[in-house]
C-alpha cells in the first residue's frame, strides 16, 4: 500500500482487502488472510502500524500487526485472561473474539487498547506487543450480574474513546452493558447510561444493561457523543452524563449499527438505517443514509446512487467511516459505497465483496 | 515419544508444519512440549485456560480426547496423536 494515494482497509468475512484510489478508479491492491474472517482492521495514525483482528473458524481469534503498510504481517501473541478469571460464575474466561484495536492518546505513542469478548479491555504500553487486562473495568461490580452477550455468548467491548484533551479520560461502549467512563486512566470506572432505553430489560431505564451499538465522539467537541441502540439514536452533550433520544419515531433514522460524526461540526452526523430488530435488512428494501446537521433535531435521507429495490443490505457497526467530506460504508451483502459530498450522493465501489465487518480509511 | 500429526489446514498459519515427535504422558504434557517445539502453535488448539477449542478435535490413536477442559487423557509411548479441525458444511 502506497502512502500517497487514499486507501481504505476492508475487514471482510473472507480476508483483509486494501482498496486504493488510482486516478478516478478504486482498485483492490492487496489481499491478506484470504479466506479468514477479519473482525476489525485499522491503521494507527500515530505510528502508521496496520492492525488486523482475525476470527478463524476453528483456531480462535488472532491479532496481526504490519509495520510496512500491509506487505508483511506479524502475529502478536494474544493476551490471556488471568487464571481464575470467570466470564460468568463457574465459566473460565477465555478470549473468544477481538472487537477492535484502538489507539491510545496522541501523547501515549506506545498505548494500544484491545476490546474483546467476553468483556475484557486490554492495554499495551509497548506498541501492542504485550497487553494486560484493565482490571478496574473487569472487576466492576456490575459485570457478572448485569453484563451479557448480544447476539454472541458474552459481552464485548467494541468502542474505545480516548479524550484528546486528557488521555486519562476514556469512554468504552460495551454490548451488552452500556457506556462506562474512567477519569483516572482505567483504574476506576462508572456507567454513563442515564436517559438510554432498553425495552428488552425488565427495567428499560437500567443504568447497566444498555446496548450501544457503537459509541462515537465528535472530534471537534469530545463532550458530544452519539450512539444507536435497539430503541433509537441517542445524543449526549455532556460527555455521557445524560442521553436523549434524537431518532425519528417512524424512521428511517431509528435503528442501525454504524454512526459517523463530522470531523469539524458536532451537530452533523450520519446513520445507516436498517429494520429493527428481528429482521435486520434495509428499510423497505431500499438503502439510504440519513444525515443530521442540527444535532438530531431533523434528519434527511439520501438515496441517490444506493439500491432502491430488492435490497437486503445493512451495515455492521464498524463498517462505515469518514475522512473530511468523504464517507464510505460496506454492507452485509458485500456492497461498498463511497460518497464524496457529505453523504448526499453515492457511488458503488463494488458489489461482489464478502460481508464487511470493518471499513476504515487508512 | 508420541508423534503428533496436524491437519493440513494449519499450514496456512505455520508453513511447512510437519509431524512432531514430542515427550508427554498426557495430552496436556504433549501440548506443553509442542509449545516448546513451536512457540505460538498451541494457541491454535487451546484457549486461555488450556481447554481444547470448541471446534478442534484431538485424537489419541483413534479415540477422541475425553477431557477437553484439562487434557488429562493418558498418552502411551508410541501412540500417534492427530489434531484436526471439526468439519463444517456449506
Amino acid at each position: 500500500m502506497r502512502d500517497h494515494n487514499p486507501s481504505i482497509l476492508l475487514g471482510t468475512h473472507k480476508g483483509l482487502l486494501v482498496l486504493e484510489r488510482q486516478g478516478r478508479e478504486w482498485k483492490v491492491v492487496q489481499e491478506s488472510f484470504l479466506g479468514v474472517a477479519v473482525s476489525y482492521a485499522a491503521r494507527d495514525a500515530r505510528t502508521g502500524a496496520l492492525w488486523a483482528c482475525l476470527d478463524t473458524d476453528h483456531w480462535g481469534p488472532k491479532l496481526h500487526r504490519s509495520a510496512d503498510g500491509g506487505l508483511t504481517w506479524e502475529e502478536i501473541p494474544l493476551p490471556k485472561y488471568p487464571a481464575g478469571a470467570e466470564s460468568a460464575d463457574g465459566v473460565p474466561a477465555s478470549l473468544s473474539y477481538i472487537w477492535l484495536v484502538a489507539p491510545g492518546g496522541s501523547n501515549q505513542p506506545g498505548r494500544v487498547y484491545l476490546g474483546t469478548e467476553p468483556g475484557g479491555l486490554f492495554a499495551s504500553d509497548d506498541g501492542g506487543t504485550t497487553f494486560d487486562l484493565v482490571t478496574g473495568l473487569w472487576d466492576h461490580p456490575s459485570r457478572k450480574p448485569h453484563w451479557f452477550g448480544g447476539g454472541r455468548s458474552y459481552p464485548g467491548i467494541h468502542s474505545v474513546l480516548v479524550d484528546p484533551r486528557d488521555d486519562q479520560h476514556m469512554l468504552v461502549g460495551i454490548s451488552v452493558a452500556g457506556v462506562f467512563e474512567t477519569r483516572d486512566g482505567g483504574l476506576t470506572w462508572a456507567p454513563r447510561n442515564q436517559g438510554l432505553i432498553a425495552e428488552y430489560l425488565p427495567n428499560p431505564f437500567a443504568e447497566v444493561g444498555q446496548d450501544p451499538h457503537l459509541l462515537v465522539a465528535s472530534p471537534a467537541n469530545p463532550d458530544v457523543l452519539m450512539q444507536q441502540n435497539h430503541c433509537g439514536i441517542f445524543r449526549s452533550e455532556d460527555g455521557g452524563a445524560g442521553w436523549r433520544d434524537v431518532s425519528l419515531p417512524e424512521g428511517p433514522a431509528r435503528f442501525g449499527f454504524p454512526i459517523v460524526m463530522d470531523e469539524k461540526d458536532p451537530d452533523t452526523a450520519w446513520v445507516f438505517p436498517a429494520v429493527s430488530d428481528e429482521k435486520r435488512v434495509a428499510v423497505d428494501g431500499a438503502l439510504c443514509v440519513c444525515r443530521t446537521r442540527d444535532g438530531g433535531k431533523t434528519w434527511q435521507a439520501f438515496r441517490q446512487g444506493l439500491p432502491q429495490q430488492n435490497c437486503y443490505d445493512y451495515a455492521l457497526r464498524h463498517a462505515a467511516d469518514i475522512r473530511a467530506e468523504a464517507l464510505v460504508f460496506g454492507t452485509t451483502s458485500g456492497n461498498l459505497f463511497l460518497s464524496e459530498d457529505c453523504g448526499e450522493t453515492w457511488q458503488s465501489l463494488g458489489s461482489n465483496f464478502p460481508l464487511f465487518y470493518s471499513v476504515r480509511f487508512a | 515419544m508420541p508423534l503428533v500429526k496436524f491437519t493440513r489446514n494449519l499450514q496456512r498459519f505455520f508453513p511447512g508444519l510437519k509431524p512432531l515427535q514430542v515427550e508427554g504422558r498426557t495430552a496436556a504434557e504433549v501440548m506443553t512440549a509442542l509449545e516448546r517445539a513451536c512457540p505460538g502453535l498451541t494457541a491454535y488448539f487451546v484457549d486461555d485456560q488450556g481447554a481444547l477449542r470448541e471446534h478442534v478435535n484431538l485424537f489419541i490413536g483413534e479415540e477422541l480426547v475425553s477431557d477437553r477442559q484439562r487434557l488429562t487423557d493418558p498418552v502411551e509411548e508410541n501412540q500417534p496423536i492427530y489434531i484436526m479441525q471439526a468439519l463444517s458444511g456449506g
